[in-house]
């Protein structure tokens, strides 16, 4: 029942151009794209790009996740970090991120290595301020009390901050997820090559309209469910919180 | 004292930024091509800006991008206070919202190439497509989150409907509808990028891109700086807005 609306725009979209409202070519209707969607499963290209786009997504926001907790921490716990490289931070927060994709491929060529690298800088700096604010804010009286009862700076690190800070670093990734679907699908129209970006803008310069409409029908289909598989491995991770 | 000292800080960590990249780019470690020195591009910025040509393309996407934001600004605040006023708005914006708020709206790109062509509407309505949804979430959790009392109390003393909403509860929603907006700006910039170096024509995505395909490298980084410039600005603006619209409002009372 909550999803009915959805029911409601599926119909409005066969009906449209099938009652001439507007031209097939320019909105193809949803059963065709159902049809197109399966010929493209069928084929093994939907699975070929999707895979090839999974890969560039997971290395480049892998990696932006790794460094970025890294980094945030390190610039929470060590003074001489934070006063070097907040500045930094703060100052490149706000460029926007898709502008470095032309000096990735001037710098890596047209290829994953500029797609994963693309990914990574975008999605960089939320994760590093997340991990930053997170660690931050941990209960002083926590770390003393873990360093009174004899633990080593390192242990507190890994068992009391790292944890505390872990809800705000989650928020962050959640945010760098999406980024990372923006940039990555971004890089794909503008690199090509292959991903399902590129799958997309190959089929609509080909005039292969139903197929263009499942390949981005697919593509908010895989960010979607991305985000609500995330939600649940936060919940999971955070089950220890009251 | 050590407001000062950051501040010193701030300025010393980005001119060393500056500093290592001129010394490496001398130094030759990578090529001209890959690495035009830092002087390089300042000196391309200042032509270009004098030329006209660079405030021209950064005008052009600015333009598109704030057109794109005000539409979804306008659009998001309706809907969101729509949803949260009458049910049926609800029940038909709730399950579009929570599927499009994750959606990656940048695949829609080559759609609203199809449907409006690769021209000034088609790039605004793409920047505003995407920038929306962060807008109806945010207005829409405020005009719920209003005190009742408040209501209450200005119902009491006589408020009709219509000053209910502009006087009450606009007003009460601002704090958090502009947090939405402070999302929606930057995405905005971002996405209306994509649109110019994916869709060519004029403006600094295009720009740039051209630049790129010509191995025109310091036009290239000059072309970032000048965006990485604009956005600061922007987000700055967003912040000295807010603070000027909210004077009456707790958060911005000294603590």
């Amino acid at each position: 029942m909550r999803y009915a609306p959805l029911l409601l725009v599926a119909l409005a979209w066969e009906a449209a151009p099938r009652l001439g409202l507007v031209r097939p070519d320019t909105l193809p209707p949803l059963s065709a794209v159902a049809q197109a969607w399966v010929k493209l499963l069928l084929s093994g290209d939907l699975a070929r790009q999707g895979l090839a786009s999974l890969e560039d997504l997971v290395a480049g926001l892998g990696i932006a996740i790794v460094v970025g907790i890294a980094l945030g921490i390190l610039m929470a716990w060590y003074r001489p970090v934070e006063i070097l490289v907040n500045p930094l931070v703060r100052a490149l927060y706000p460029l926007p991120r898709s502008a470095l994709i032309p000096v990735m491929i001037l710098w890596l060529g047209l290829g994953a290595a500029s797609k994963i690298a693309s990914v990574f800088l975008g999605c960089l700096l939320p994760v590093v301020l997340s991990a930053y604010n997170g660690a931050r804010g941990v209960d002083h009286v926590l770390v003393w009390s873990a360093l009174a009862a004899g633990a080593s700076r390192r242990r507190v690190l890994w068992e009391v901050v790292l944890p505390a800070a872990m809800p705000e670093i989650l928020a962050g990734v959640r945010n760098a997820l999406a980024l990372s679907f923006i940039l990555l699908v971004a890089a794909e129209f503008l690199i090509g090559q292959r991903g399902l970006g590129y799958l997309i803008s190959f089929l609509g310069e080909g005039g292969v309209y139903d197929a263009m409409f499942a390949g981005v029908v697919t593509v908010s289909a895989v960010g979607f469910f991305a985000d609500r598989l995330y939600l649940m491995l936060m919940g999971w991770m955070l089950r220890w919180r009251e | 004292m050590s407001a000062l000292l950051r501040g010193l800080a701030r300025w010393a960590s980005l001119l060393s930024l500056f500093v290592g990249w001129e010394i490496l780019a001398r130094a030759h470690v990578f090529s001209d091509f890959l690495l035009p020195s830092f002087s390089a591009v300042v000196a391309r910025l200042a032509t270009d800006v004098a030329s006209g040509d660079l405030v021209l393309a950064v005008g052009l996407t600015l333009y598109r991008a704030l057109a794109g934001f005000a539409l979804a600004a306008l659009a998001g605040v309706a809907i969101g206070i729509l949803i949260a006023r009458l049910p049926l708005a609800r029940w038909f914006f709730d399950p579009l919202v929570s599927i499009g708020l994750p959606m990656p709206k940048i695949a829609f790109l080559p759609i609203f190439i199809l449907w409006f062509g690769v021209f000034d509407s088609s790039k605004i309505l793409m920047a505003a497509f995407s920038a929306v949804f962060p807008v109806i979430v945010a207005s829409w959790a405020a005009a719920e989150g209003v005190e009742r009392a408040m209501l209450w109390s200005a119902l009491s003393l006589g408020a009709g409907r219509r000053q209910l909403l502009w006087e009450i509860a606009l007003p009460a929603s601002l704090p958090q509808i502009f947090t939405g907006l402070q999302v929606a700006l930057p995405i905005s910039l971002i996405v209306e990028i994509v649109s110019e170096m994916a869709m060519g024509g004029e403006g600094i995505g295009g720009t740039i891109i051209t630049e790129m395909r010509f191995a025109d490298s310091p036009g290239v980084f000059s072309g970032i700086i000048a965006i990485a410039i604009v956005g600061s600005i922007l987000v700055k603006a967003m912040e000295l807005i807010r603070r000027w619209l909210l004077v009456w409002h707790a958060e911005a009372q000294p603590v």
